[in-house]
Order: structure tokens, then C-alpha cells, then sequence
């Protein structure tokens, strides 16, 4: 099979999964608004100090909904054995983890940049800054699955596993947060946001190349 | 001496960080200790059984 | 080479290596500590700038350098697990991450007691202590991830990718953090940096630095000798070591 066929098979069998459990999958997004949400209540309506934590706020929120919708990926996999045989039939394991990744990316990443748009005009966000922090979460949220991917790989089928995919992968999620929300901030005070931006290409294109690896091998080890 | 454990008014400070690593240090050089003693003995007791169990009296 | 380190990738020879080991390691670690807390607390000179509280550094900054060194040698590990399948290595793992995490806890603990009298907080948002406290949840999370499978050597296996994962962080979650606390101002002069260092309270800190490592060594083939008991309980060099015991073991 070559290896965009693979990809192809796994990313329409994540599709299709989803669309199975179409609850499961709005679960995250609604906990990412709700959670958002609650900042105003916490702080007051006051949109001046809003916008100031909104940045930082939408950040938080979408790192703790990626490592709640991450948790998910292999466990049918792993449940019903096709984890297994798709470990024993030669597939490159690497490459499905990376079309995991990918699946995941499309199914959780891209409707909480989405909702991103509502929710950063409600804490009052200028246009200036939302670009920014959109370009952030952008590259930002790759590298939230592909990280998620590996953790939910060591941890598929643990009881437990959900508060545990996010106990170990928050730590990992710092520098992310680090960049993502210094970008914004910038933009914020006018300043240029790009050295925060290439860096979080850079922690991206890291990704891109060493978690398929972990994925394999985490998945290997936990089939063994 | 007072004036030793004085440590120029820093007492509290210096003591508490000492104590605590006095703590520490012991905890981890203490229970595994016991851990050990607790395994042989387990092991122990599991030999005693089988080889009680393999030879009737 | 290869043959004395295959003959140590054997549970029984490292179990005895570990106990000869032991016999003098442990006295070499007191007697180390013992006269570095002794220099530190009475022969080092008083500080001009910092008083006497700088004498924490004699505990903080050991525990520090320990919190790294450990996590290293646990990385050094998790290759040989991956790669050989060293079945000492996954031991060694399993037994370093709580001695890790002690010393990251250790060196939080007593640079937040430090910066009290320096700095009038309990809690300052340096980079290197906020470095320390993510080490600390890497720690945790290793050990969770053990705790949370049920078979040793796939929980072992496990926590070898998870640890290489940290490694690889580490470099990044410390520049980020450095990066994000300039941006933020925090205090420009790191107290925990060290101008040139009288002689006499250098000696100390060395002597402290090495004790500690040596401490390490001595938990940590404690630890070990117990865990290689389980892992080969049903075996006949076990059994010997098990019958042949009367009272305390040879050594701590």
C-alpha cells in the first residue's frame, strides 16, 4: 500500500468513526467554549480586563480540550484488535500515527480554531491581535495532536487513561503555551509577533518529524 | 554557639532547609531499606509454603 | 567491554555487584555529607551580600544539579531499554524516577525558602525554579505511567518513551521558560547565579555534590536489589538469596 493510500484508509476510517459517535467527538468543543466561558463570570464583564486574559484564556482552554479529545484515538482501535492487526499486517506505524494526527487534527483542532472567531470577538479581541492568536493556534494545535497522539499511544486502553493523557501531556504543552500566548501579547502591545511564531513553526515542524516515531513505538510496545 | 545557630538572623530559614532535606534524604534512604527487608521476607514465606506444600508431612 | 557489561546485564551479577557496591558506597555518601554540611554550615565564610541564609546553597543547589543528573541517566536508560532491552535498564528506570522527583523537590523547596529572605516571597517566577517545578510534573508523570499499567517490563518499556520524549523537551520547555520570564521581567539578577566563589565555599558545595550523587547510587541499588528480587522471584539464585538470609540484609 503506498503511503498516501494509508493515510488515505486511516484518515477516512477516523471520518468514519466520528461520524459514528458525532457526541463524542462536539464533547471537547463544547467543554473548550464552556470552560472560555467561565472567565467572565470568574472576572466580570468588564471587556477591557477581558481582552487582556482573553489570549492567554483561549490558549488554556483549547490545550485542556485537545488533551480530553486525544484520549479517544486508539482506544476502539485497540478495543476491537484492528490495532493489532494493523501492527502485524507491515503497515509503517509511523505513518498511521501521523494520519492520526492528521485525523485529529481536522476532527478536534480545526473546529476549536474555529470557535476561536465567536469566542475571542465576545472577550472583546481587536482584529489585529485575533489574527495573531489564530495564526498561534494554527500551528500551535499541530502540534497539540501530533504530541497527543504519542501520549494517547502510550496510554490506550489504561483505566484511567483520561485524566492520565492530561497529566502527561500538559507539562509537554508549556512551551507551546509559552510561545502561543507571548505571540499575542505582542501583537497586543503592537509589537511584531514573529520570532514567537517561527518558533512555534519550528516546535511544529520538530513535531512533525520525532512523534510519529514515539507513536510507533508506543504503540508497539503497549501491543506487545 | 547561639551565634551558630543564629546563622545571622537567617535561622529559620537555613535550619527549615536543612531539616527538610534531612527529611527527604532519610525517607529515601530509610523506606526502601524496609521495602527490601519486607520483599525477602514475603519471598520467604512464599518458599516455606510451596516446599510445605511439596513435601507432606 | 562488552562482555563485563553483558555479564551486568544479568540480574544475579548486578544483584551482587549492587551489594558489594553498597558495602562501601554508603559510608563514602555520609562521610561526604557529613563533611560538606560541617564546611558548609561552619567553615565557609559568611556571605557579604546574602549573610548566612546562602548557606542553603549547599542543599539547594546539589538537589538541583541531582534533579538533572538523574533524569539523564533515566534517559540513558530508556535508550538501552529501547534499543537492547536491557532488563537491568528498566529496573534502573523504574528505581531512579521517585529519586528524581525527591531531588526536584528538594531543590524546589529550598530555593522557595531561599527567596524569602532575598527576594521577600515565598514563590518567585524565575525561569530556572519554574524549569524545576515542570521537571517535577515530568517526574510524576513517569512514575503515573508505571503505576498505571499493570506488567513491569511493558509499564518499564513505556516509561522509556515517555522519558525520551521529556529529554527531547527538556532543552525546550527550559528556553521557553527563560524566554517567557524575560518577557515578563521578572528579577534580572538570577540570585542562584554564583560571581567568583571563595575557595572555601566552593569545597563544601563540591563535597555536597558528590555526596549527593553517591546518594543516589546507594537508594538507588537499594531500590534495585528489591526489584530484581520480584522480577526473578521464581528463579534458584533467588531462592539461595531468600533461604540463605538471617536478619538485616548485608548492607544498606
Amino acid at each position: 500500500m503506498s503511503p498516501q493510500a494509508l493515510v488515505c484508509a486511516v484518515l477516512r476510517r477516523e471520518f468514519r468513526r466520528t461520524a459514528r459517535n458525532q457526541s463524542e467527538a462536539g464533547h471537547p468543543l463544547i467543554f473548550f467554549v464552556l470552560a472560555v466561558m467561565l472567565f467572565p463570570f470568574a472576572l466580570g464583564p468588564d471587556t477591557a480586563l477581558l481582552s487582556v486574559v482573553a489570549p492567554g484564556v483561549i490558549w488554556v482552554a483549547a490545550l485542556l480540550a485537545a488533551s480530553f479529545s486525544v484520549e479517544g484515538l486508539f482506544r476502539s482501535d485497540f478495543a476491537d484488535g484492528s490495532l493489532e492487526l494493523m501492527a502485524l499486517s507491515g503497515a509503517p506505524l509511523a505513518l498511521v500515527g501521523l494520519a492520526k494526527a492528521l485525523a485529529h487534527w481536522l476532527v478536534a483542532g480545526v473546529p476549536v480554531l474555529l470557535l476561536t472567531l465567536p469566542l475571542a470577538v465576545g472577550l472583546g479581541l481587536d482584529p489585529g491581535v485575533l489574527a495573531i492568536l489564530m495564526a498561534s493556534l494554527a500551528l500551535g494545535s499541530g502540534c497539540m495532536s501530533l504530541l497527543g497522539t504519542s501520549i494517547s499511544a502510550l496510554t490506550v486502553g489504561l483505566r484511567g487513561s483520561g485524566m492520565l493523557v492530561a497529566l502527561l501531556i500538559l507539562p509537554l504543552y508549556i512551551p507551546l503555551l509559552i510561545f502561543g500566548a507571548s505571540a499575542t501579547a505582542n501583537a497586543a502591545l503592537g509589537l511584531s509577533a514573529a520570532a514567537e511564531l517561527y518558533f512555534l513553526a519550528g516546535l511544529l515542524v520538530l513535531a512533525l518529524t520525532l512523534t510519529p516515531w514515539a507513536t510507533a513505538t508506543a504503540l508497539r510496545i503497549r501491543l506487545s | 554557639m547561639s551565634e551558630f545557630l543564629a546563622m545571622g538572623g537567617y535561622a529559620i530559614y537555613v535550619w527549615s532547609s536543612y531539616a527538610i532535606a534531612v527529611v527527604v534524604l532519610g525517607l529515601n534512604a530509610i523506606l526502601p531499606v524496609r521495602t527490601e527487608r519486607r520483599e525477602i521476607a514475603e519471598l520467604q514465606r512464599a518458599i516455606n509454603a510451596r516446599t510445605k506444600h511439596d513435601t507432606p508431612s | 567491554m562488552f562482555d563485563f557489561l553483558n555479564k551486568y546485564a544479568s540480574l544475579m551479577h548486578f544483584y551482587r555487584l549492587s551489594r558489594r557496591l553498597s558495602q562501601w558506597l554508603a559510608p563514602l555518601t555520609a562521610v561526604l555529607m557529613c563533611a560538606g554540611v560541617v564546611g558548609g554550615l561552619w567553615f565557609a565564610p559568611t556571605d557579604y551580600q546574602q549573610g548566612d541564609s546562602f548557606r542553603i546553597i549547599y542543599i539547594h543547589v546539589p538537589s538541583a544539579w541531582m534533579s538533572l543528573f538523574v533524569y539523564m541517566s533515566m534517559a540513558g536508560a530508556a535508550v538501552s531499554i529501547l534499543v537492547w532491552r536491557v532488563k537491568v535498564a528498566e529496573i534502573a528506570l523504574r528505581c531512579s524516577a521517585p529519586l528524581g522527583a525527591s531531588f526536584t523537590f528538594l531543590a524546589l523547596v529550598t530555593g522557595s525558602i531561599w527567596g524569602k529572605p532575598m527576594w521577600g516571597t515565598w514563590w518567585v517566577w524565575d525561569a530556572r525554579l519554574t524549569s524545576e517545578l515542570i521537571l517535577l510534573f515530568l517526574y510524576l508523570g513517569i512514575m503515573a505511567l508505571q503505576n498505571a499499567i499493570e506488567d513491569r517490563r511493558v509499564a518499564a518499556r513505556a516509561a522509556a518513551v515517555l522519558t525520551l520524549i521529556g529529554v527531547v523537551n527538556i532543552p525546550i520547555i527550559h528556553y521557553s521558560v527563560e524566554w517567557w520570564s524575560t518577557l515578563h521581567q521578572g528579577p534580572t539578577v538570577s540570585k542562584f547565579d554564583r560571581p567568583s566563589i571563595h575557595l572555601h565555599m566552593l569545597i563544601p558545595l563540591l563535597l555536597m555534590s558528590v555526596g549527593f550523587t553517591t546518594f543516589y547510587i546507594s537508594a538507588l541499588m537499594v531500590r534495585m536489589r528489591t526489584e530484581i528480587l520480584r522480577y526473578d522471584r521464581k528463579t534458584n539464585w533467588v531462592r539461595e538469596i531468600v533461604t540463605t538470609h538471617h536478619g538485616s540484609p548485608s548492607s544498606v
